[in-house]
């Protein structure tokens, strides 16, 4: 089963294409990470996925075929809106009692068992607590309607370290033990790769790079050589980005696991942070599943 | 002082570094196989849950997985089904003798450096990128002396 998919998908806002063609089929069961920088359409997306907006052209459907915003749908769905937005004047004791009387299905035992082990006292207003446990409580309100898909639009991004890791701990727990599907978005790239397991880059409203974490790792290298055989050594390769100095260069490329690098170059791993970078700088090479890109089209940055 | 206990008795907890550039599971994996050469893991001993782990370092359950299946494979710890993973091998440390052999092979060796003109940085440099090509192509290098149950059960 696909927790999303998409079909040439596409929302104009006006004049402006947020998201311009996008083809996906993210696998269930995974912890998708959906990166690209502001403005990418990273947003929009999640609001189409959960059936806040709906498309200009193109399809999509979660959970195995499910419309989104479809009352089977939304039952399965949990949704985390950016800056986490809570009634700030009702106390917690009530948020969750709010929240028991919207759902269909509701575990309050769960989510008092999450806030009391974050130490947050039911009687105090939403408005009282810090930035982290406001996360916190909107994490353990999804998490207590027992989603098969949460999705959660940048939820770490205004967090200090300590918040950060308690959230992701609690979200990673609750993966493993319901074997919830998970899609987020995120600018932090850095803290990405002990997290996810299932990469999205967008880019200017196309995606640019879909695919197994674990994949994308092996299927790409870094090759570091000298600069005069930089152009035949990038030939023989599927360069993502070249960093070239006067005299040493080096090349991101996409490869076969038992390549053998040219003569004269040495060849190491990437990490997903470098990876996505690179990707995102380069603006065009695109790593997709199914049939692999034309060389040309791969080599555009060399 | 606030001690965070591991929960239920699991005998040891893990640690990542995340600056060390090696990967999240092999962390793991070498954490157990630390612990068993140190004597503070024995045969019997429960390794902490999937649950217990990502909970307390925020990290994929897969990761987890992973690096329990390797320890699996490897023989030293095995599943048993709605219990847990617990530790079945012992990894047999290197006899003192063998290894004053060993370091006076090295000594030797360091000697031919030496007078070479390698500099301690260069050797350094040279012995990591040869270890790292030898634990990179596991059919080259000598297996590990390893003592375990010696099945590899299927992962769960």
């Amino acid at each position: 089963m696909n927790a999303i998919e998409t079909r040439s998908l596409s929302k104009r806002y006006g004049r402006t294409r947020a998201l311009d063609g996008c083809t996906l089929a993210i696998p269930a069961e995974r912890v998708v990470a959906l990166v690209g920088p502001n403005g990418a359409g990273k947003t929009t997306l999640l609001h189409l996925a959960v059936g806040l907006a709906s498309p200009t052209d193109g399809s999509i459907t979660v959970l195995g075929g499910a419309l989104p915003g479809s009352n089977d749908a939304l039952q399965r769905i949990g949704f985390v809106a950016q800056d986490t937005p809570l009634y700030k004047n009702l106390s917690i004791a009530d948020t969750l009692r709010l929240v028991a009387n919207l759902s269909a299905s509701w575990d309050e035992a769960s989510a008092r068992t999450h806030l009391s082990r974050l130490e947050i006292p039911l009687d105090r207003k939403v408005g009282q607590l810090s930035g982290g446990q406001q996360a916190q409580v909107s994490l353990a309100v999804a998490l207590g309607r027992h989603p098969e898909l949460l999705v959660l639009d940048e939820p770490v991004a205004r967090l200090d370290p300590l918040a950060r890791h308690d959230f992701m701990a609690i979200l990673m727990a609750a993966v493993a033990e319901e074997g919830i599907s998970v899609l987020f978005s995120s600018h932090v790239v850095s803290e990405l790769e002990r997290v996810c397991d299932y990469l999205v880059v967008l880019n200017h409203g196309k995606v640019q790079v879909a695919g197994d974490v674990e994949e994308l790792l092996e299927s790409h290298r870094i090759f570091t050589g000298p600069t005069a055989d930089a152009a035949a050594a990038a030939a023989s390769l599927l360069v993502v980005q070249a960093q070239q100095g006067d005299r040493q260069t080096s090349l991101l490329a996409r490869t076969a696991p038992e390549f053998t690098p040219p003569e004269g170059w040495a060849v190491g791993p990437t990490n997903l942070e470098e990876l996505v970078l690179a990707y995102l700088r380069s603006g065009t090479a695109t790593s997709l599943p199914g049939p692999r890109p034309s060389n040309s089209e791969m080599r555009a940055s060399a | 002082m606030v001690i965070d206990k591991a929960v239920d008795g699991a005998s040891i907890v893990f640690r990542l570094d995340p600056g060390s550039g090696v990967p999240t599971y092999q962390q793991i994996v070498r954490q157990v196989q630390h612990a068993l050469r140190l004597g503070y893991l024995e045969p019997g001993d429960r390794l902490p849950t999937v649950k217990e782990v990502v909970a307390a370092l925020a990290i994929n359950p897969n990761t987890v997985l992973k690096a329990y299946r390797e320890l699996e494979h490897k023989g030293l710890v095995a599943g048993r089904p709605g219990q847990g993973t617990f530790v079945e091998g012992t990894l047999e440390v290197v006899p003192l003798r063998d290894q004053q052999t060993l370091q006076k092979g090295l000594a030797r060796w360091l000697d031919t450096a030496l007078e070479a003109g390698l500099d301690p940085e260069g050797i350094t440099a040279l012995f990591t990128s040869a270890l790292n090509d030898r634990t990179q192509q596991p059919s080259l290098g000598k297996a590990p002396r390893e003592r375990g149950a010696g099945h590899t059960a299927a992962a769960s």
